[in-house]
């Protein structure tokens, strides 16, 4: 199927969940990167269970603290 | 209040903006911006927002001028090493323009004196480097009812989003919590490239300049992320105003500002 990851199309197996997106994403600390799904936050709870569907549209949130 | 011939030179190329004219420059000049944090964000964001005219300027910083400060931290020269960065932006921007009021603040930021510090301003801009301040700026900002722009960067990235009260998501609603200490890397541990602090900065004064003149739309309700190493930039729209955040929900849990304990980044 295909999803759409931070503005780009992908080609993923079907049923993949949200963590299996994360692995396959290499997202750097994962446990602490926050996710939306169709303009939905997703809970981290859920990350191993979500499936995601087809033309479904994710975000990965980064955490980012510099700024001096 | 009637421009004098200097200012309305000096001014020109806003003045001639159908979207700014006299009308908006007035309103600029009439501005108090805050911004907390005279670093690689706050630099360019102070410099701009004095060029522009922003009549009052709030400068909030604990630190000192730092030589590996200089790569990236442009208000400040290597003259002034050594001097409270407060000061060194002060007369940078006074030298820039001499409209402007600069106010500062050689002082941390902290759940004693934030409410004090945003309450006669118009917009806050957060320019700090490390978690605790970045929730503690949205959670006072949420709570006093203030506008602000938020950004971070690092390596080669670096994003921003703005709140505005009623109008979208507040920080907390996007991340819960900060992360633990040392669980997400900072600066001084990841590095930055210098100019990521032009880019951002920058763009978090162009949002101040539209939120006070009113045009266009704002990075509300969306976090716009830019990768230099790809040149792309990502605005990601977000999910609405988290009715069960903790700090902006219906049913707030968090009420009273926290300070969070945390290494900071290293502003220096």
């Amino acid at each position: 199927m295909k999803i759409t990851v931070s503005g780009e199309v992908k080609e993923v197996k079907d049923e993949l969940t949200i963590a299996e997106l994360i692995e396959l994403e290499n997202v750097e600390t994962p446990q602490y990167v926050s996710v939306s799904v169709n303009d939905e936050f997703a809970k981290s709870e859920d990350f191993k269970t979500q499936k995601l569907h087809e033309g479904d549209i994710v975000e990965f949130l980064y955490f980012m603290g510099g700024g001096q | 209040m009637a421009f004098s011939d200097e200012q309305l030179e000096r001014y020109s190329r806003h003045i001639i903006l159908k979207e700014i004219g006299v009308r908006g420059q007035k309103k600029l000049l009439n501005a108090k911006v805050l911004i907390i944090g005279a670093g690689g964000l706050g630099a360019p964001a102070a410099m701009y927002l004095a060029a522009a005219g922003v009549g009052t300027i709030g400068i909030a910083d604990a630190d000192e001028v730092d030589l590996s400060n200089l790569q990236r931290q442009i208000i400040h020269a290597t003259d002034d090493v050594g001097k409270p960065k407060v000061e060194s932006a002060k007369e940078t921007m006074n030298k820039m323009n001499p409209d402007v009021t600069v106010k500062t603040y050689h002082e941390f930021v902290s759940s004693e004196n934030i409410l004090d510090l945003i309450k006669d301003y118009d917009f806050i801009i957060d320019g700090t480097d490390n978690f605790p301040a970045k929730f503690l700026i949205n959670d006072a900002c949420v709570m006093a009812k203030k506008p602000f722009s938020h950004a971070g960067i690092i390596r080669f990235k670096g994003q921003l989003m703005t709140y505005v009260p009623g109008e979208g998501p507040c920080y907390r609603c996007v991340f819960k919590n900060p992360p633990p200490k040392d669980a997400v890397p900072t600066c001084k541990q990841a590095g930055v490239i210098g100019a990521m602090g032009g880019v951002i900065g920058s763009l978090q004064a162009m949002e101040a300049i539209k939120y006070i003149t009113g045009v266009g739309e704002l990075l509300t309700g969306s976090l716009l992320t830019f990768d230099a190493i790809k040149m792309n930039f990502h605005k990601v729209k977000l999910p609405k105003a988290d009715c069960n955040c903790a700090v902006c929900g219906t049913h707030p849990t968090i009420t009273k500002l926290i300070d969070y304990e945390q290494a900071e980044c290293d502003g220096i």
